[in-house]
């Protein structure tokens, strides 16, 4: 009995990540199943996207806001002021000097009061920048690899694989004949 | 281990499946068809719903820059792709279709199988969540006075990363540059545009005017709001979402938009090729720049708080402002590169294509 709720907890809580499998399988097969270029590369393009679910889903926390502080930016220019006056060389020398400062302090958070920044609970940003550069990055090399097909096409005549491998074939065997 | 948080069953969770169920049904279909238009369409779908989907996930940012590249510019590129190739993809054949599913059927078992030690969906104390991500909330404040953590982070922490980032669409850039072209001499281009505009007026305005007038109206209409609105994300990147990355993209489809309904020509003569390619590079240029500035004041590279030595903090937004820039004209540029690039195939997509 207990073993069906876990179950059913399992599920609920992991059942994100079951999705994006679904979903990269589905991006995973069309690139292998399809013979024509440009599929090809939709599938890859969902494949990628799959992969980009997958790291924000793991960002994402239960009842979080986006990770936009609040009220930083109205204190900030009074509170940058009199951070530096109070510590004065201490907070200048931490924030130039950041890396033994940064190893010696960051610590994994236990509670839920530890999570919380300034009261309020965010999501992880952190997955959010590596997507953000990452699908930019994606939408240039889908372009590079749209750029191939473009002059395979001009060359062969053809996208579909088994037409240019016949191809290269007959090329290979009209230069050894 | 995560056994102590329970994902809860409220109305987001039912949203989430909602946008999960979606992807699901698109991704069948992608499968499914043959018709390459349709297939590129419905990746563009596939992009709008991920899209939609970050934004219910908090990843407001992730939500801006997918919905700018998967429903605009990835579309209009694999548009163009398709029209310079072929429009119909050849069918599966049943051996490939097999070899095919074993493959995904033990990836997909194996991965399935990796999941089991996955935490718990939304836990607030998962390894990712409490360790440095969590770091990065709390410094952002203090440390560099931005409010939005993920421009921050982007431009200031992870400087470098994002540095290396800009480089690689650099050099996708070049890459489509070597393999298409630059899309002809601006100059020699400019004169021929102009003599066939005069040449052609009557008839380019029969052409496009028939059944383009809504089309041309609204558009010279929200070109100009596209724009000005990227200027916005630009600059307030750091106050709320938004960012180089963003903006270069809105930009960036907008002269697109231009393009696709006035004409290639029309939208060179607004920018030029050569300036195009002169931004591509200049972008990664102020990013390098604001670095080397760093290092001659004394600092290390990409360190924003020498800009500003009595306010570390105001340095930090300079010095994130003038990246965010650089990225800026960096994408926009390597966009309109690799859209020039792949127009300079086919003149024009004349009517009759479609």
């Amino acid at each position: 009995m207990s073993s069906g709720i876990e179950f059913w907890q399992y599920l609920v809580g992991h059942f994100n990540y079951i999705v994006v499998i679904i979903l990269m399988m589905t991006g995973l097969y069309i690139v292998i199943s399809t013979g024509n270029l440009v599929k090809k590369l939709v599938g890859l393009g969902v494949f990628q996207t799959a992969v980009f679910q997958l790291y924000i889903t793991m960002g994402k926390v239960t009842g979080g806001q986006p990770p936009i502080l609040e009220g930083v930016h109205e204190s900030a220019a009074g509170e940058a002021a009199t951070t530096v006056a109070e510590h004065g060389e201490a907070a200048a020398a931490a924030a130039s000097h950041g890396e033994q400062a940064v190893q010696a302090t960051v610590s994994i958070a236990k509670t839920m009061d530890e999570v919380l920044v300034g009261g309020v609970l965010y999501s992880n940003p952190l997955p959010h920048v590596l997507i953000l550069t990452a699908i930019v990055v994606g939408v240039a090399t889908l372009a590079v690899g749209l750029a191939l097909v473009v002059r395979i096409r001009e060359s062969y005549g053809t996208i579909e694989e088994d037409e240019l491998q016949e191809a290269n074939y007959q090329h290979a065997k009209g230069a050894l004949s | 281990m995560n056994g102590e948080f329970l994902t809860p069953i409220d109305a987001f969770t039912v949203i989430d499946l909602i946008f999960m169920s979606m992807l699901v049904v698109v991704g069948i279909a992608i499968v499914r068809l043959k018709d390459l238009f349709a297939v590129v369409m419905l990746s563009g779908v596939y992009s709008l719903v991920s899209a939609a989907w970050f934004v219910s996930l908090d990843a407001v940012d992730v939500a801006f820059t997918e919905a700018a590249v998967g429903a605009g510019i990835s579309t209009v590129l694999m548009l163009g792709a398709m029209l310079l190739t072929a429009r119909q993809a050849a069918p599966t054949k049943p051996a490939r279709h097999w070899v095919a599913l074993i493959v995904v059927c033990a990836t997909g078992a194996a991965l399935l199988y990796a999941t089991v030690d996955m935490p718990s969906f939304g836990d607030p104390l998962s390894a990712p969540n409490a360790y440095i991500g969590l770091e990065y909330l709390k410094r952002t404040g203090p440390e560099t006075g931005v409010p939005n953590v993920v421009s921050a982070v982007l431009a200031s922490y992870r400087g470098y990363d994002t540095f290396g980032e800009t480089t690689v669409i650099l050099t996708a850039g070049l890459g489509v540059v070597l393999i298409l072209g630059l899309g002809g001499p601006a100059i020699k281009r400019k004169k021929t545009s102009a003599a066939k505009a005069k040449a052609a007026k009557i008839d380019q305005s029969k052409i496009l005017g028939a059944h383009h007038v809504v089309l041309r109206v609204v558009s010279k209409m929200m070109i100009p709001v596209i724009i000005i609105y990227g200027a916005y994300v630009q600059f307030h990147g750091d106050f709320g979402p938004g960012g180089g990355f963003q903006a270069g993209l809105i930009i960036a489809s907008a002269i697109i938009l231009y393009a696709l309904i006035f004409g290639i020509d029309a939208a060179k003569e607004a920018v030029p090729p050569s300036l195009v390619r002169l931004g591509a590079a200049l972008g990664v240029l102020i990013y390098g720049g604001v670095g080397v500035i760093n290092l001659l004041l004394g600092g290390n590279f990409l360190e924003y708080n020498i800009l500003n030595p009595t306010h570390p903090s105001h340095g930090q937004e300079l010095g994130i402002m003038f990246v965010e820039i650089g990225v800026l004209v960096t994408v926009a540029s390597v966009m309109l590169i690799i859209f020039y690039g792949f127009t300079s195939r086919q003149p024009d997509i004349s009517d009759k294509d479609w």
